[in-house]
């Protein structure tokens, strides 16, 4: 579904994304992990359209869309979510979700049918009428999930949907991702809830300093010990693993 | 039904005004606040609506209001092609504008200030090149009859400028209901949201600074027929632009009613310290405190007042 191939961003003399390469294959969920500042926003940025990559290949379905501007990409079924929400706050969640819903069809009716159809797969349906700015984190984040859902895309890019939820939230979440999947859309996600990860997704990949450092089932993953010294520093692995034998 | 009766009723007692009201004066007033309303809604198309909030609106103004001029005055048409002449131009000089100013990435007050310098540009240029008539103005022969777009009656302005605010006003309820109000919205909130969700948010400032410029021209022509006289600092000065904005903010920006609102309002509060005094300007000082007043304490303008819960859409 979507290709990925050497794909490189510098900002200044920061190349914030280097080299990374990866695929998501259609039906799957797919997640992307790695340290803070590794480049993930970014890489994501780059893939649908919101930063111009500065060398690489991104392809949805076959097709090249490398530098194609967001709302071309939109349309041709790859939306993305903000890990920052970005509401539009003096609109009502139902208005909200019908700007997505307004991508195939120009029919307010339809628009708003469409609307309340999605709100209800996400849990939002009890809001329709509330001001989005009133939401809470979690009503927020399902906001974002409900208007990317709206535009009956192929493939969805979740940046963080689960920053900031309590697990209680998170539980919650876990099975209307699922559920989307199962509703025939592939979805790549960032995420550093790692319960979320492990119970989600097939295949993780590891992003570091912008390189793609591992990917495999989320079980690999976090055995492997280049990871675990991403994350923990030098030498942790060793050290983790001759803790665990004194033990 | 009842959605439409504030409409109704708001139209019934605009075409019984000048019946009731038979005075000059008193149709004079009416003239000039629905006059204000109708300049006050264009702007409050792309201010408002998609807040792309200008401080030149009188650009569009003064271009409309010399194409029809001028295709009056030099091709000897009718005023009524010339009304035609001016939404064309309103509608390219909107399109140039948003054009230029959009491609650079312009927003918030850098589109301001932008949109004031493409004012004061215009008006330089009218005021330097001879067939605006330059600083002189343009005076236009008074010939009244229908097809000169001018009245021997006041009243016959008057149905005009009512026609043309009502248009404008179902312009703006149409932007309360249609998918290119709904994208205009998701622009003003988010820009970035609104590309992430597939609209092509250039393409849909451009379109809305041609229809807010195309409308904002029409109030040129009606103008330079009421008054039967334009200059560069007529047309482009900065007063038009500020009278567009402070209708709309005072009235509610974003707003299907907000212009006619502050219209009145401030045709009222104008009428009134006028009678009480006659220092010279004391209007624009209380209009001043007013916009003061109305930012602080009733940001979304005074139709505020009269909402009690946004209706809620029906499926």
């Amino acid at each position: 579904m979507l290709a990925v191939r050497s794909l490189s961003k510098t900002f200044g003399g920061l190349r914030a994304v280097d080299g990374a390469s990866l695929e998501v294959g259609e039906g799957a969920i797919v997640a992307l992990i790695g340290p803070n500042g590794a480049g993930k926003t970014t890489l994501f940025a780059a893939i649908s359209g919101f930063e111009r990559p500065d060398d690489g290949t991104v392809t949805l379905g076959g097709e090249n869309i490398t530098g194609l501007a967001p709302h071309h990409i939109c349309g041709r079924g790859m939306v993305r979510t903000f890990q920052i929400t970005q509401p539009f706050a003096k609109l009502t969640v139902r208005e909200n979700i019908m700007v997505g819903a307004y991508l195939h069809t120009a029919d307010r009716r339809e628009a708003a049918a469409r609307a309340e159809e999605v709100a209800r797969r996400v849990g939002l349906n009890a809001m329709l009428e509330q001001a989005a700015a009133g939401l809470t984190v979690s009503g927020r984040k399902r906001l974002e999930l409900a208007r990317a859902l709206a535009t009956r895309p192929r493939l969805l890019l979740l940046d963080e949907v689960m920053a900031g939820l309590n697990p209680g939230e998170v539980e919650e979440i876990v099975p209307v991702i699922r559920a989307i999947r199962d509703g025939g859309v592939t979805v790549f996600l960032i995420e550093h809830v790692m319960q979320a990860v492990m119970s989600l997704s097939q295949q993780v990949y590891v992003l570091s300093y912008g390189r793609i450092i591992a990917n495999g089932t989320p079980a690999q993953v976090a055995s492997d010990p280049v990871v675990v010294e991403a994350y923990l520093g030098r030498g942790a692995a060793a050290r983790m693993q001759g803790a665990a034998a004194d033990a | 039904m009842k959605a439409w009766a504030p409409y109704l009723l708001a139209l019934a007692v605009a075409l019984a005004f000048p019946q009731v009201f038979r005075s000059n004066f008193a149709v004079n007033f009416g003239v000039l606040v629905l006059f204000a309303a109708f300049i006050g809604q264009s702007w409050n198309i792309a201010g408002g609506f998609a807040g792309q909030m200008s401080f030149g609106h009188a650009v569009f103004f003064g271009s409309g209001a010399y194409a029809s001029t001028l295709v009056h005055l030099k091709l000897g048409l009718s005023p009524w092609l010339g009304l035609s002449a001016a939404l064309a131009t309103g509608a390219a000089v909107g399109a140039l504008v948003a054009i230029l100013s959009f491609r650079a990435g312009l927003r918030g007050s850098y589109f301001a200030l932008i949109t004031l310098a493409f004012a004061e540009v215009f008006r330089i240029v009218a005021n330097s090149v001879e067939w605006t008539g330059a600083g002189l103005g343009l005076l236009i022969p008074r010939k009244p009859g229908l097809l000169n777009f001018q009245f021997a009656e006041r009243v016959g302005f008057y149905y005009v400028i009512l026609a043309f605010t009502a248009v404008s006003i179902a312009v703006a309820w149409w932007l309360t209901r249609s998918r290119f109000g709904a994208r205009l919205a998701a622009i003003r909130e988010n820009e970035d949201a609104a590309r992430a969700l597939g609209i092509d948010i250039f393409r849909e400032k451009v379109k809305v600074m041609m229809l807010s410029g195309a409308l904002c021209g029409a109030g040129g022509t009606f103008y330079a027929q009421y008054f039967l006289y334009i200059d560069p600092s007529i047309a482009y000065g900065v007063d038009k632009s500020v009278e567009m904005l402070l209708v709309s903010m005072i009235g509610g920006q974003g707003t299907v009613w907000g212009p006619l609102v502050g219209a009145l309002l401030l045709g009222v509060v104008g009428e009134v310290t006028r009678a009480l005094t006659d220092a010279p300007g004391l209007s624009l000082i209380i209009y001043g405190g007013l916009l003061i007043l109305t930012i602080a304490f009733l940001p979304d303008g005074l139709t505020q007042l009269f909402r009690s819960r946004k209706p809620a859409v029906k499926p």
